[in-house]
């Protein structure tokens, strides 16, 4: 049985429609990445999956049930980092588990094992407003992660970094995410091809257009020469093209 | 630079009391219109001697304390459900913007009518002038704080509660604390203009007494001084909570 299932969904806000009756299944540990020009509804999918937004109409089911916000099946990182600044980046970490009622003892080791995952165990103590921007998606990501969640949604985690720390957490995103499947929106060709197993399009008429095979299963070592490869080139060249059709549609 | 900048204000002190000492002496002002420094600082220092001042300081204290205290938690209460309720805060603002707009002054008589001329009325006083800066610094606080922030609590199943303790409230203390500012140095107004509606002591009632009976007005100035030191020890009381609260809040 898929972990998400959405059929038929369908997103106005007001008389614009966003989504238009666009179906999709993410099996348990795959990755899938949406790419879509600015404005095409890749944040509104996430918002509808994550139950932070009611369709227009259509389904979202998540393992077996009906998508609602603050599910713990689901951990989401937004566009930009959204941490606390006026807690230290563990602190920023146990928040999911405090507000599910865990106490601070043993919410403390979880999320600083979480940070260390995502390669942030020496920030534990640190401010947000002290570290970098990478670091801050680390956290973002670790924040997510830390109720171990069946299903990753990532909206455009890495867009505001440099391109060297975005290329690098690009490199790691798929081993970072520890089994869990991802939903991954962005509109960054290489990026998608990357970090997923497929690579869906989002049409201009709302639904998905087309789908590309992601790179995701070859080893870590191998994946950036495998998107230069005949064959890359070949998958970023069709969604260049799809990509270029919807923005000029 | 940074000694430099610390130093300086203190320099102004001492230049414009030397100013003032130098100015009143040459021009011969008399001293029930403008006394020097040095005759108010002396006048100040017998006041506290003879046990005038501490007579008259505990009451504003007392009444800068409590009231303060009171308007502050009061001001709270009100500003957090009117900040997260938009519908609370349609009928419930324009009593408050309408009940602030009454001069506390003509509200006094009114206050000591009903609870009499002694410590409640001036603490009723004290209470009214600062809840006003800290509901409003509170509702606006508590109203806006970052979308993001709250979309944040709302992926993560926070309800309304834990939103309020764990983003909303420590993303508003800074702005909580600013309203708590003004309203500090607001309790000491409301104290003064209490113990004018009357009472016996208090550094209000000092004041009348220095300009009127006692015709004084070295000592006048001297309750002013001391005036101005509660003020500024309200202040910084909430600059203390400040600091106190600036770590680990949530």
């Amino acid at each position: 049985m898929p972990i998400l299932q959405v059929e038929g969904l369908s997103h106005s806000y007001g008389d614009r429609a966003v989504l238009r009756n666009l179906s999709l299944e993410i099996a348990a540990g795959e990755s899938v990445a949406l790419l879509g020009p600015n404005g095409s509804g890749k944040s509104t999918l996430l918002r509808l999956v994550a139950g932070l937004l009611a369709p227009t109409s259509g389904r979202v089911t998540l393992d077996g049930s009906p998508a609602a916000a603050g599910r713990s099946e689901v951990g989401i990182v937004f566009q930009d980092p959204r941490l606390l600044p006026w807690r230290t980046v563990l602190r920023n970490v146990t928040l999911p588990l405090e507000l599910a009622g865990e106490p601070l003892v043993t919410a403390r080791p979880t999320a600083a094992a979480a940070l260390t995952r995502v390669g942030a165990g020496e920030l534990l103590e640190r401010n947000p407003a002290e570290i970098s921007g990478g670091e801050r998606g680390r956290a973002a990501l670790a924040r997510a992660m830390v109720r171990t969640p069946s299903l990753l949604l990532l909206d455009e985690p890495f867009a505001a970094l440099d391109a060297i720390t975005r290329a690098r957490l690009d490199d790691e995103l798929p081993e970072l995410v520890a089994g869990a499947a991802t939903l991954l929106v962005t509109h960054d060709v290489a990026e998608a091809l990357l970090v997923a197993d497929r690579v869906l399009m989002l049409g201009a008429d709302g639904a998905i257009a087309l789908e590309v095979p992601g790179l995701r299963s070859i080893p870590p070592v191998e994946r950036r020469a495998a998107l230069l490869s005949p064959d890359g080139a070949t998958r970023q060249a069709r969604l260049y093209a799809a990509l270029d059709q919807v923005a000029h549609a | 630079m940074r000694r430099l900048s610390q130093l300086t204000p203190f320099a102004l002190a001492a230049l414009l009391l030397a100013a003032w000492e130098f100015g009143v002496r040459v021009a011969a002002v008399p001293q029930f219109i403008l006394p020097a420094p040095s005759v108010i600082a002396m006048r100040f220092a017998e006041a506290w001697a003879d046990g005038t001042m501490l007579r008259h300081l505990a009451p504003t204290v007392i009444e800068v304390t409590i009231g303060g205290l009171l308007g502050g938690a009061l001001g709270l209460l009100i500003g957090v459900p009117l900040g997260l309720s938009g519908s609370a805060r349609r009928v419930i603002s324009p009593y408050l913007v309408a009940a602030q707009s009454t001069p506390i002054l003509a509200l006094g008589p009114v206050l000591v009518l009903w609870l009499g001329p002694g410590l409640a009325a001036k603490v009723a006083v004290c209470a009214l002038i600062t809840l006003f800066p800290v509901a409003i610094s509170t509702l606006v606080a508590v109203r806006d704080v970052d979308t993001g922030t709250l979309e944040l609590m709302r992926s993560l199943g926070a309800s309304r509660w834990q939103t309020l303790r764990y983003a909303r409230l420590p993303a508003a203390r800074s702005g909580i604390l600013a309203g708590a500012r003004v309203a500090a140095t607001l309790a000491v107004v409301g104290a003064i203009v209490g113990e004018w509606l009357g009472g016996t002591s208090g550094l209000g009632v000092l004041l009348n007494l220095a300009r009127g009976s006692l015709f004084d007005t070295p000592l006048l100035f001297a309750d002013l001084l001391q005036i101005a030191i509660v003020g500024v020890s309200a202040y910084g009381f909430v600059l203390l909570i400040e600091r106190l609260t600036s770590r680990r809040i949530a």
